[in-house]
């Protein structure tokens, strides 16, 4: 038939990743699909087909707002996540002359994740706190008269430890993408007589769009999905949709919970086949 | 060992009876049946140590539940006293009411409040305690039997522990309406909870409940963010301010949550609240480090900032305390050797070490009268009779905790007991109230 030997072995390598993923990741959200529809009580959930769960989730106010919520964080990570890494790699793939110097300095970007993501942000806590290193600085040096409250336990500080702790993801595909542009295309510009503007508008920019779209869908994805940095750094009074969901799972609301992780997966993914649409990812690599 | 047919209980059993150094490969294999029945025997009549011997030694009880009583100090004395392991987890209590109900193998004894067991007991996945088998049973103060402290006292409201403390039978999940044979908890702790302040940073005497919304107090307050205590909180302020006149507090109507949760979400959005916590490390830390001046707070947690050198109190309020209580439940797979080393260490709780141990954390002991032989005068009156301290009172850990002549937040145990508004509660519209919850926390 149509399927010649050499692709029937192709088939045989791809069937244990195939076999995983179906495993760990298709059943899942199967089930969790299922589990949405189902009804529940204090202490068990109770097999069914109601939509009740989803039409709380999408009338609720609540939702709507944790939406708004989740999207000023997702893009306002994104924005200071790509500005820092694009500037970052951009610095490191074409100010840095000699290769060692340039694995050096990438390494030395890495040196923070060496720590997990808890202790990097937990240690955000003494320097922003009302009585902390940085207002008490403030306070002593005159700026201010008044310790600045906005500091933590805010939305300043949980963009804030996105950006920490999340940079590197993006600073990692850009530079990648950056080193194999073709230094002799930027001769060209020069001697074509373009502008340090016109050259990173031109040439840098386009060229490592592969870099920026898969830092963008890292970012995205892993702000989405958050509720830790949300916890901890907004000291339980800001809330986004992961937040919501990881109430519902500890209050054992199962299908409510069921119910919002489908609505947020799809959410996702239409965001992420947009992103796709702007670039081709496999033949850009 | 040399009969490979003896399996390691076996083996076990037959360490009981036989002298630790004289060799099981001559004495074991004759009589293995005869002292195997013997054992078994034996088990079958549950008496204090005796029982145990050496085969206890290889059981391990898991029990899991909330920090306030996971204690690694209780699970070494339990070795020593005792002879078998206890495993201990601690966890939040959601997390502690999440696993007992959907993890039911995964411990042998859950450390839970009353308002959880009001909502596991009903899945069937522990089983009653027969009170025949305890000991110290009459110990147990009347509190958690017909609800009252004394006799002339008033049942306060909300999930108080006796009306989920007994099931009418041992495979009933329904509880009893009076004390029966059948204990769905042993009571071990409790306490009367209610703010908690930093006196040098509020600068006015509280005195209510209400004051925690004082405008004076912007973004300086805190509450915790477990809907079923909270909500308890949330109710205390809501009465104490005259915005709203609850039927029952520990039951509210959907319209009583509904404005509850309102004038929460308003002070919210106010910036009334700095932050809110769910476990008792968050609340340490927000107090100690002045984040937060008035906030909900545990009694530990008091201490816990006091031992940093800060001052902080624990403030009795004219409106009353929020009180809770916490037990000991059997898991329902336990059974044979397990479930009696379970019945032996609940008893053994019951007996006045570990009823001291938590008194000099500031909790009560469910078992007053055992836990007073294993405490000093002193201590006994600092901790529950409210009396000046005459020297210095250390934690159970021997740090120092209160000098002499201090006198414990709020008086005497009965007092603070006895001054009870309500208990933390699992309500009828619990659906909704988390709901609303819900939304106060994203709003």
């Amino acid at each position: 038939m149509l399927i010649n030997t050499k692709n029937v072995s192709s088939y045989w390598q791809s069937l244990p990743l195939t076999l995983v993923l179906m495993t760990f990741l298709v059943f899942p959200l199967f089930v969790i699909t299922v589990v949405s529809f189902w009804d529940y009580n204090e202490y068990s959930i109770i097999p069914d087909f109601i939509f009740d769960n989803y039409e709380y989730l999408l009338t609720s106010k609540v939702t709507w707002l944790a939406y708004v919520n989740t999207f000023k964080y997702a893009f306002l990570a994104w924005l200071l996540t790509l500005l820092i890494g694009f500037t970052v790699a951009y610095f490191l793939a074409f100010h840095i002359k000699t290769n060692g110097m340039q694995t050096l300095l990438f390494l030395i970007c890495t040196i923070p994740f060496l720590t997990s993501n808890i202790i990097r942000m937990i240690s955000w806590i003494p320097l922003l706190g009302r009585n902390g290193l940085i207002n008490s600085g403030l306070q002593s040096a005159g700026l201010t008269d008044a310790p600045l409250e906005f500091l933590l336990y805010s939305d300043f500080a949980i963009v804030l430890a996105y950006v920490h702790l999340y940079t590197l993801f993006m600073v990692v595909p850009i530079f990648n993408s950056m080193m194999r542009i073709d230094k002799s295309l930027i001769e060209a510009a020069i001697d074509a007589g373009a502008k340090p503007y016109h050259i990173l508008r031109d040439v840098v920019i386009p060229l490592s769009k592969s870099g920026i779209i898969i830092g963008s869908i890292f970012v995205f994805t892993l702000v989405m999905g958050d509720f830790v940095t949300v916890k901890i750094m907004g000291g339980g009074i800001r809330a986004n949709i992961a937040t919501l969901i990881y109430n519902e799972i500890s209050l054992l609301q199962y299908p409510a919970a069921a119910a919002g992780a489908v609505v947020l997966l799809f959410t996702v993914i239409l965001i992420l086949v947009i992103l796709f649409r702007l670039v081709d990812i496999r033949k850009e690599l | 060992m040399t009969d490979s047919k003896i399996t390691p209980e076996t083996q076990v059993a037959l360490d009981t009876d036989v002298p630790k150094e004289s060799s099981t490969k001559e004495t074991g294999v004759l009589s293995r049946r005869t002292l195997l029945k013997g054992a078994v025997g034996a088990t079958a009549i549950s008496g204090f140590p005796m029982i145990w011997a050496q085969n206890i030694k290889d059981v391990t009880l898991r029990q899991f539940g909330t920090g306030v009583s996971n204690l690694n100090a209780i699970a070494d004395k339990c070795k020593e006293d005792l002879g078998f392991n206890l495993q201990l987890t601690s966890l939040d209590s959601d997390s502690v009411t999440q696993r007992a109900i959907t993890q039911p193998k995964s411990y042998d004894i859950a450390d839970i409040e009353y308002w959880i067991c009001k909502k596991v007991f009903p899945s069937g996945n522990m089983q009653p305690l027969d009170v025949r088998k305890l000991k110290n049973f009459d110990k147990i103060s009347p509190l958690f039997i017909n609800g009252k402290l004394t006799k002339d006292s008033t049942i306060a409201q909300g999930t108080a522990p006796h009306t989920v403390g007994f099931v009418e039978s041992k495979d009933s999940t329904s509880f009893a309406k009076a004390p029966t044979d059948w204990m769905t908890l042993v009571p071990t702790i409790y306490n009367a909870d209610t703010l908690g302040i930093r006196p040098d940073l509020v600068g006015r005497d509280i005195t209510s409940w209400a004051d925690i919304m004082d405008p004076a107090f912007k973004g300086k307050a805190s509450i915790l963010n477990i809907p079923a205590i909270g909500i308890m909180d949330a109710a205390m302020i809501c009465e104490a301010m005259g915005e709203i006149t609850y039927g029952d507090k520990g039951n509210m109507t959907k319209d009583e949550i509904n404005k509850t949760m309102a004038i929460l979400t308003d002070a919210k959005k106010a910036g009334q609240f700095r932050a809110f916590w769910k476990s008792f490390d968050e609340s340490v830390n927000l107090m100690a480090s002045g984040e937060v001046v008035i906030q909900s707070m545990w009694s530990p947690a008091v201490a816990a900032v006091r031992s940093r050198g800060i001052a902080c109190k624990y403030q009795p309020l004219k409106e009353g305390y929020r009180a809770w209580g916490g037990g000991l439940g059997l898991a329902g797979h336990l059974s044979g050797l397990e479930l009696e080393a379970a019945y032996e260490y609940i008893d053994w709780y019951l007996s006045g070490w570990v009823g001291a141990y938590l008194n000099r954390q500031g909790y009560y002991s469910a078992a007053p009268s055992t836990s007073k032989a294993f405490m000093t005068d002193d201590e006994w009156g600092y901790w529950i009779e409210g009396k000046p301290a005459q020297g210095a009172i250390l934690s159970p850990t021997g740090d120092l905790m209160e000098k002499a002549g201090a006198v414990r937040d709020g008086g005497s145990y009965w007092d603070r007991m006895g001054a009870v508004a309500c208990w933390n509660s699992v309500m009828d519209e619990n659906r909704h109230m988390i709901r609303k919850w819900n939304e106060f926390i994203v709003s």
